[in-house]
């Protein structure tokens, strides 16, 4: 399994208001399979996500994916780490479903037919088989999240951080994601307000007010913040 | 929903769909210069209605094509109304006409041609180009997300009138405004975010 390193990382944001301390002096090590991060809105729990594939770059301090700095070594830890958004629409960027699993394998299949085949397959390990050819626009709520793991998960990323993937979808597709995401072979960083499927993870840290306040065993975790929220 | 035809590749089988991807962009680029060059209100019509049949012939669903260009119908008045008036009817058909023929004839492109083949096309060639610092595959992307912005910006300004109707706003300019160039520039940098996280544009 991967290591991921936060080292006393301190990220600030330019606001209107002035300069906002979003996450303060974080230091953790995470290196088991299934980490939740928990925490109310505005806590600094998706900016903590954002850091591990380089979206939020720190302000102070560093972090590290297998030893690699995300920083100085952004587009190999991109290669490592695939990130999944709440919104969907915004991560689709081709026209149909075929083609957006295939830009994501441009790098790895030269040849168009290997590469259209491949992604083919992809559509359908993840049950979007007879979607191939259907404009994302199409696509229900759930298959447009099941269409961007598809395309996150076809480059094999060893990490895959998911910023509450599960908000916009109803019962019945957020636990097809969900059970999905904590059967997945990658090491995962989920951020998420379902502490269900919180408590299913090995590890949680909670998070609040830009600070790590609790971190250990999930059910644990979870259970300290169902207490103080 | 409704869904710009530009943009929206339908597979089929027909000889257009078969038709090489380098081939259509390049007819494309010889009709834009050969229209611009034979003059005449005849050549025009005749023009428009070639590029009809080939809408038809494409698969594209002529009535949702027509339903499309009624935004473009705003700016054919105004353009013909003062084309009329300064040059006289004859310039207008033909200029009317012609851009009308070539919307329809983007439409037959991007209905027939899947953007993974039009991105191949772009980044072979602009091969030549490397020498000079130009990134093809990285222009390729470029226009594959500009033909995928114009179903999304439809659909937050369909999105945004609706939220504006719901509140009594639908007549007010800046309640769709606002609102909706607020949500095309925030959808814009989220894709640009999705962009980074996949990695694209690293290479």
């Amino acid at each position: 399994m991967g290591r991921i390193q936060l080292e006393e990382v301190t990220v600030h944001a330019d606001t209107a208001d002035g300069d906002l301390l979003v996450l303060d002096t974080t230091t953790v090590d995470l290196t088991e399979r299934r980490i939740a991060l928990v925490g109310p809105n505005g806590s600094g729990k998706s900016t903590l996500a954002r850091l591990v594939n380089g979206l939020v770059e720190p302000s102070a301090g560093r972090v590290l994916v297998d030893g690699l700095d995300v920083v100085d070594d952004g587009p190999a830890v991109r290669r490592r780490v695939g990130f999944v958004f709440t919104d969907p629409s915004a991560q689709l960027v081709m026209p149909t479903a075929l083609e957006d699993v295939a830009l994501s394998l441009r790098r790895t299949h030269r040849d168009k037919t290997a590469r259209r085949a491949a992604a083919q397959l992809v559509l359908e390990r993840f049950g979007l088989g007879d979607l191939g050819d259907r404009s994302v626009h199409a696509l229900s709520g759930g298959q447009r999240q099941l269409l961007a793991l598809a395309g996150v998960l076809a480059t094999d990323p060893d990490v895959l951080v998911a910023d509450e993937p599960t908000t916009l979808l109803d019962l019945r597709n957020a636990r097809l994601v969900g059970d999905l995401l904590l059967g997945l072979e990658q090491q995962l960083v989920l951020v998420t307000h379902d502490l269900e499927l919180a408590a299913r993870c090995e590890r949680a840290l909670m998070v609040d007010g830009g600070r790590v306040v609790a971190d250990g065993p999930a059910a644990d975790v979870v259970a300290h913040y169902r207490a103080t929220a | 929903m409704t869904t710009l035809p530009l943009g929206a590749y339908r597979p089929g089988r027909t000889w257009l769909h078969r038709l090489p991807a380098g081939a259509k962009l390049l007819a494309l680029l010889v009709t834009a210069v050969v229209v611009t060059v034979v003059r005449g209100p005849l050549s025009a019509v005749g023009f428009v209605v070639l590029a009809t049949a080939l809408v038809a012939w494409s698969g594209a669903p002529l009535r949702r094509t027509l339903r499309s260009l009624r935004g473009f119908a705003l700016v054919a008045v105004a353009l013909t109304a003062y084309q009329a008036w300064t040059r006289g009817w004859a310039p207008a058909v033909e200029t009317v006409g012609d851009l009308l023929g070539m919307i329809l004839l983007a439409t037959v492109l991007t209905t027939t041609t899947a953007v993974d083949d039009l991105i191949d096309v772009i980044t072979w060639a602009l091969g030549p180009l490397r020498r000079l610092g130009v990134d093809p595959a990285r222009v390729g992307l470029a226009f594959s997300l500009m033909i995928r912005a114009l179903p999304t910006t439809l659909e937050i300004a369909l999105q945004t009138r609706d939220a504006a109707r719901a509140r009594g706003l639908g007549r007010s300019p800046r309640a769709l405004l606002v609102p909706m160039v607020v949500r095309v520039v925030a959808n814009a940098r989220a894709t640009g975010d999705a962009l980074h996280a996949r990695g694209l544009g690293d290479d």
